[in-house]
């Protein structure tokens, strides 16, 4: 009897072990998804290490170093038009956009995953809530986010909430579709049978089952997240100067497009290699869980 | 089919009602009275009594939005708080320069997706479908305010080949259509990737299909296999990702028109809300929503008519 429980248990580490190593082998073996993940770690470490990494303040003004080139001396990346420092201002910059990304996700992810498991679990609640994520759908794209901003005004943290409520459709449909498959698996019928609740069996069978879809709509959407971040600051909808997020960066550049075009550049290339690294991590990551994933 | 066709309208009446719903109640709960806006600065309290009367703002919010929907039907969206201009006109002004915007760009999309899509699935894991794939997904991460920025660094000020927007010219006209050139590339962009990588993916699954290898055994060319019987049942899912597109076209054109300083619908959007203009916010987003939601509709009649085997039952 003891030996049995043992075996068993160590059989579900083996398995648990070896669908994240085979996952995580897969993934090795797709060379964009290494060069995203590349990406994604030197963002996370810039943010991490943001004030051991620069030498001045993001918001420091030098009036006697203005619109410094890249290569000047103290400053390889430049100076912005009031003399501030590029490098800390894109450093200070990643540390913003990777926290507007994940709280973004994070809490368009609980509502999503809440709203999808009931709807898919209940089927009295499935018309409302399906109905009501259709009303939200027909927003196209940033316009339910600008709405949102029209009603708590322009604020950094007001563009998270905007984005993670514009995520929640979305969200909620994937959850929703893997609830309405694995449910009518059979071990969730031998739990039901077993009587056990509801709400353990949406959160305790359910929910570990589905992480794979979820795991890679949050991947994706990071990528959104940021990059609707970045061009709702750039109309002045977000982030409000002297923070030095990208989006707002580019904004402030623009006037100086012809004297100093780095200060347009620089924050752009950075955008686009963080929405790039999520974007194919998160492609990587579906045709490593499972290539006949269907996120739409 | 006609039962499709009615149920999928009944469904988007709903749904444009609700829209106008969500809009309405979003702006009457969104901080700023309207009437002080009206006031100024210098007005009296019993000024801004009569203005609340005056506007019905002193009714029930329902009752409120009833009269906004009755004359929403009847075509009538309102007056700005700021200008007091009528929202419709103000909006009849600027769409024919958003939706000329938005189609130009579909266009561009189309004729790159496609292209760079059937290639790529052609010349499969050769250099040129590497190049065309990842191509794609910078095409998908580039934020698009920058693209447009750097376009006109480059064509209109150091090449100075073509205008930096504004569209003042009609676009049936040389200028006209120069001056749509580079908007039309910096908001065609990302859904030029989209439909490339689904027309890759699309054409990939065709090829392999039986009745494609049995043409080629027939022996017949390559070119009728891959334009007549390929394409043909490739473009299927394509049409429906060119249809989806184009109401997140519609969405896109706000930024878009920022950066070229484009006299639209999206711009009229931005400034509307910066100045809290809650009656002209409405209306603008209204139009858009609704535009998106018949779009969409007709995407999914038409795919129901050229593929057969889709039923919404």
């Amino acid at each position: 009897m003891t030996t049995q429980t043992v075996s068993a248990k160590s059989i579900k580490n083996v398995e648990k072990e070896s669908v994240f190593k085979d996952t995580f082998k897969r993934i090795l073996k797709n060379k964009l998804a290494v060069v995203g993940l590349v990406i994604i770690s030197i963002q996370v470490l810039l943010a991490i290490f943001a004030p051991l990494l620069t030498s001045y303040a993001p918001d420091t003004q030098n009036l006697s170093a203005r619109e410094l080139p890249i290569g000047s001396e103290g400053h390889w990346l430049g100076t912005d038009n009031h003399g501030r420092d590029m490098w800390s201002r894109i450093v200070y910059g990643a540390r913003i956009s990777i926290l507007v990304g994940i709280g973004s996700v994070g809490l368009g992810l609980l509502g999503g995953v809440v709203l999808g498991l009931l709807s898919g679990y209940y089927r009295k609640l499935d018309g409302i809530i399906m109905r009501l994520m259709d009303l939200l759908f027909a927003f196209p794209g940033i316009l339910l986010a600008m709405l949102i901003i029209a009603i708590l005004g322009t604020s950094l943290v007001n563009v998270v909430i905007a984005i993670s409520i514009w995520s929640i459709p979305n969200c909620a449909r994937i959850v929703r579709g893997s609830v309405l498959s694995t449910k009518k698996e059979e071990y969730i019928l031998a739990q039901r049978s077993l009587g056990s609740s509801d709400r353990r069996i949406m959160f305790k069978h359910i929910l570990p089952n589905i992480t794979a879809p979820i795991i890679v709509f949050a991947t994706m959407r990071m990528a959104t997240a940021i990059l609707s971040t970045s061009a709702l600051s750039y109309l002045g909808l977000g982030a409000q100067p002297p923070t030095p997020e990208w989006g707002a960066m580019i904004a402030a550049g623009q006037d100086y497009m012809w004297t100093s075009p780095h200060m347009t550049i620089v924050p752009g290339i950075a955008i686009m290699l963080v929405v790039f690294a999520f974007n194919v991590v998160g492609d990587g990551l579906r045709d490593a869980l499972d290539p006949n994933m269907d996120l739409n | 089919m006609l039962n499709l066709i009615v149920s999928r309208i009944a469904q988007m009446f709903f749904l444009l009602i609700g829209i106008s719903f969500i809009v309405f109640m979003s702006m009457h709960f969104a901080p700023g009275d309207p009437a002080r806006i009206i006031g100024g600065p210098t007005a009296t309290e019993s000024d801004i009594t009569n203005i609340r009367i005056s506007l019905g703002l002193d009714q029930p919010v329902l009752i409120q939005y009833k009269d906004y929907l009755l004359g929403v039907l009847q075509g009538d969206l309102g007056y700005s708080y700021q200008t007091n201009e009528s929202v419709n006109e103000a909006i009849a002004t600027r769409f024919p320069n958003t939706l000329n915007l938005a189609i130009a760009s579909m266009i561009v999309a189309i004729i790159i997706g496609v292209f760079a899509g059937v290639i790529s699935a052609l010349k499969q894991n050769t250099w040129l479908d590497v190049f065309t794939t990842t191509g794609a997904l910078a095409g998908i991460s580039i934020p698009n305010f920058w693209l447009g920025t750097i376009l006109i660094l480059i064509f209109a000020v150091n090449l100075q080949w073509l205008p930096a927007g504004q569209l003042t010219a009609p676009f049936w006209t040389v200028e006209g259509m120069k001056q749509l050139i580079l908007p039309a590339i910096t908001l065609g962009t990302g859904s030029a990737a989209l439909i490339a990588r689904m027309t890759r993916s699309s054409m990939l699954e065709v090829v392999r299909s039986d009745y494609v290898r049995t043409a080629r055994a027939k022996g017949v060319k390559e070119k009728v296999v891959v334009f007549v019987h390929c394409m043909r049942n490739a473009m299927i899912p394509v049409i429906t990702v060119i249809g989806m597109n184009f109401g997140f076209l519609l969405g896109g054109t706000i930024i878009t028109e920022q950066v070229f300083a484009i006299n639209g619908v999206g711009r009229l959007m931005i400034d509307a809300i910066a100045n809290r203009d809650f009656p002209m916010v409405q209306g603008s987003v209204l139009l858009v929503a609704s535009l998106f939601v018949i779009v969409n509709l007709i995407v999914d009649i038409v795919y129901a008519f050229i593929d057969p085997r889709i039923s919404y039952d």
